[in-house]
């Protein structure tokens, strides 16, 4: 889970842009959208694609993306549950 | 002088070559949304589109162009439907008075350009598609076919493209740069913008339904329409027929989201409002609106309160006609246009397809069958991405 | 009807014209065929958080624009309108070559959000978060020109007091290679020594983002007036003097009262011929410029024309590196810039002294 989760940090700044910020600045129960990381909508549909094309988890409904894309701990989570490769 | 003459209108869409043809299916309520055969897409199945049932080779016949034209689908939709504008008003001499073009498009030449893009590089044989590309080139294409020479230009503002086209188009008439006009818009459908609208999410799998609680997004269209504007003179001078008037026009910025409408709908009330200012008009004078309308969560929620906000309690009758034709993105306020002259003509309300359930954020409620009634003033509006929102008024030749 | 002044400008350019008074500092490229813009630290002007997702048109239109409306000292605009050939063509590129790579699967917005042609002037608003009127226009070479006639309409009648005008247009690789296939730009064994002794097609190509404030009102930092603009999508080289002539004539002037005449001469030997007749005839008793040398040509490249006659009418001088003869006036009043894009969307500018 250690691991998924500093995976997830490196793949949601490096998909994202987000040049100025590092790895452990990013704490696992951050709120990533809103006054946390500042993440948007658009990033929703990006961590969206991500989700499909990394872990084969497909949403239909990006408001299904809210609750899962709380924070990383909630990411970790949801992927380990649903992921199918 | 505050109004602007339409003196001729033309159009393609997936209900009909002809405003007689668009005109039928609308009373009918036959739809034009289909599955796609025109492009080879892997969301054929998970899509559905509003698709003119007519190949480029066949489009090229008619227009009676060489086998070897390096038309792109946007510049033959455009030619077919802005030639019959120009017929519309018995225009012979596309010199006889200062006349200009202006169209709009939002995929402009990528219909070929995406068919060719590695190839281009590899193989001689379809470089004849490479400078077309950009959004002129289809405008350039109809002024030259028509022999319009003078201002030729394009706009690209997303969905509120024509509406827009539309508005320059007023304006130049106005300010006495030209006496006549060709005014609209025309996009083809492309697996650019059908990949671009799938990864916003907002496609839906079945056919579009507007303003309804339970809507699923929209389908994407392919259209052409123009109008033929002209100055008052010209309208004296030849005793031409006018089919309606362009009495008012707004458009504001949203300043909210790069691709979706602000909750409250702020840019769409600034530019509702900016649009009954210029006409010189009251909310209750709207007898009709035919709204944006795209069927996605967002847009029709967002255009619903800016509705609310600008007309209150007594929200005149309204429709999304996306369901009969799909939202043709730069083509749909010109489409729309044709449409909104037509209901002043027939004295007539073509319904919003497909609504069942009231939505839970507000009571509107649109009009879901044809409806007969007098119809003075239609405002129509269009909105697009990067906040931009156009509202243009129609009103009733006299 | 009230007149049009330019009051602020901002140029992002292949020069360094953003914190440089008049082309001081020029480098005119001898190896490449295609320049690229001198890119201002964007930081400066964009929050990170902001610009991460930004296409270089996007944030050099937004960097010209915040120069802009600093000189001429605005913080409010009445109406926000670009003109630009390809907007954002590097992300469209970038979206198309995801399509067709990954087969239609996996595809993110971003690129394609980008790639709307009024992407520039839509973030521009967000950020200014600015409701008013926003237009793009994106008719090949007159792009610019059709922004300019639109704003002039609306401050000419007081519709509109303060309005920001930009050309914005970027190069990317494959539409640079594919202008190359199709001789558009010049090959890369073509050596780009002057562009005024070309014998090859195709042009020396660049990209930009110049804005302009305009007002119908004179400040202490006016550059010039815009006293007319006409643009038409064909003519003949043989029609352009009279062109020109009637486009004076209408603006009750005679070749003779032009001080400066900018040409779009780009180094193309198909097209340079529409400058010819009005470079060694009709002109030459007056002071000729040419600036694609340093600008590259591009869709909106005439933006960097008009930047240059602003420049000369408020600072009075012209810079040697963008003379084409040897022409000088002790006072430059009437300026008359022309440009045409690959023989099509002739445009004539018409800037007075203040």
């Amino acid at each position: 889970m250690e691991a998924l989760k500093l995976e997830l940090k490196e793949k949601i700044i490096t998909l994202l842009n987000l040049e100025d910020v590092n790895v452990d600045e990013i704490q696992d129960t951050d709120a990533l959208f809103g006054d946390g990381l500042g993440l948007d909508s658009i990033d929703a549909l990006e961590l969206i694609v991500m989700l499909d094309k990394d872990y084969g988890i497909k949403l239909l409904d990006p408001k299904e993306g809210k609750a899962i894309f709380q924070s990383i701990n909630s990411m970790a989570s949801y992927i380990t549950e649903h992921r199918t490769k | 002088m505050s109004k602007v003459a339409i003196t001729g209108m033309g159009i393609i869409s997936a209900i009909g070559n002809s405003v007689e043809e668009n005109l039928n299916a609308l009373l009918s309520g036959v739809s034009g949304i289909s599955t796609i055969e025109n492009i080879d897409t892997n969301h054929r199945n998970s899509i559905k589109v509003g698709e003119i049932k007519m190949t480029n080779l066949e489009l090229s016949r008619l227009l009676d162009l060489p086998e070897d034209n390096n038309f792109s689908r946007t510049a033959l939709l455009g030619l077919y439907a802005a030639k019959q504008a120009v017929k519309n008003a018995g225009i012979e001499n596309s010199n006889e008075y200062k006349t200009g073009l202006i169209s709009a498009t939002s995929v402009g030449g990528m219909d070929m350009t995406e068919r060719f893009f590695y190839d281009f590089i590899e193989n001689e044989e379809n470089r004849r598609y490479i400078l077309i590309n950009d959004a002129g080139d289809s405008s350039h294409k109809i002024a030259d076919n028509l022999g319009i020479n003078g201002i030729v230009t394009t706009i690209s503002t997303a969905c509120s493209s024509s509406a827009n086209a539309i508005m320059l188009g007023a304006r130049l008439i106005k300010s006495k740069q030209l006496e006549r006009v060709i005014v609209g818009g025309t996009d083809a459908l492309s697996k650019f913008t059908i990949n671009g609208f799938k990864t916003l999410m907002i496609l839906s799998d079945t056919f579009n339904t507007p303003f309804d609680n339970n809507r699923k997004g929209l389908n994407l269209g392919e259209a052409a329409a123009y109008l033929v504007l002209e100055s008052d003179e010209i309208v004296q001078k030849e005793g031409k027929k006018v089919l309606a008037y362009v009495s008012g026009y707004g458009n504001a910025n949203d300043a909210f989201h790069q691709t979706a409408s602000s909750e409250n709908g702020e840019g769409a009330f600034l530019a509702m409002e900016k649009a009954l200012k210029l006409a010189n008009l009251n909310p209750e004078d709207i007898d009709y609106i035919n709204a944006h309308g795209t069927a996605t969560q967002n847009n029709d929620l967002s255009e619903g309160r800016a509705i609310e906000s600008v007309f209150g309690k007594n929200v005149p009758d309204f429709s999304s006609t996306k369901p009969f034709t799909g939202h043709t993105l730069a083509a749909a306020a010109a489409i729309e246009a044709v449409y909104s002259i037509l209901a002043l003509q027939k004295n007539i309300i073509f319904p919003n397809l497909n609504f069942k359930t009231k939505m839970e954020e507000f009571d509107l409620v649109p009009v879901t069958e044809l409806k007969e009634k007098n119809i003075e003033n239609v405002l129509s509006n269009s909105f697009g991405f990067g906040g931009n929102c156009s509202t243009v008024i129609f009103s009733k030749s006299k | 009807m009230k007149k049009v002044y330019i009051n602020g400008l901002g140029n992002i350019s292949c020069q360094k014209t953003f914190d440089s008074v008049f082309l001081e500092e020029v480098v005119v490229e001898t190896d490449e065929n295609v320049l690229t813009a001198k890119e201002p630290v964007y930081k400066d002007y964009i929050l990170p958080g902001a610009s991460r997702r930004m296409a270089k048109g996007v944030k050099n239109g937004i960097v010209a624009s915040a120069i802009a409306m600093k000189e001429a000292n605005v913080s409010t605009l009445d109406a926000i309108i670009t003109g630009t050939g390809l907007g954002c063509i590097e992300d469209s590129e970038k979206f198309l070559k995801s399509i067709i790579d990954n087969k239609e699967e996996f595809l993110t917005p971003t690129s394609f959000i980008q790639s709307t042609h009024n992407t520039v002037g839509g973030q521009i608003a967000l950020g200014l978060q600015c409701k008013a009127y926003n237009f793009t226009y994106v008719n090949g070479g007159i792009s610019f020109e059709s922004a300019l006639l639109d704003a002039k309409m609306q401050l000419e009648t007081e519709e509109s007091e303060t309005i920001l005008v930009g050309g914005i247009d970027e190069s990317a690789d494959f539409t640079t290679n594919f202008f190359k296939i199709a001789k558009v730009i010049k090959s890369d064994n073509e050596k780009n020594s002057s562009i005024l002794d070309q014998k090859t097609k195709g042009h020396i190509a660049g990209e930009g983002a110049t804005f302009f404030i305009l007002e119908n009102k004179k400040t202490a930092n006016t550059y010039a007036e815009i006293a007319s603009i006409s643009f038409v999508n064909r003519l003949d080289p043989n029609q352009i003097e009279s062109q020109i002539e009637s486009f004076l004539a209408e603006n009750l002037l005679a070749v003779k009262d032009i001080d400066a005449v900018i040409l779009g001469i780009n180094g193309d030997v198909d097209f340079d011929k529409y400058y010819e007749a009005i470079s060694n005839n009709l002109f030459k008793n007056t002071a000729q410029i040419y600036y694609k040398h340093l600008s590259g040509d591009y869709h909106t490249a005439s933006s960097f024309g008009v930047w240059v006659g602003s420049k000369i009418l408020k600072l009075q001088e012209i810079p040697e590196i963008i003379r084409l003869n040897s022409v000088v006036k002790s006072n430059y009043k009437n300026v008359l810039i022309y440009n045409q894009y690959l023989g099509k969307d002739h445009s004539f500018l018409l800037l007075k002294q203040c």
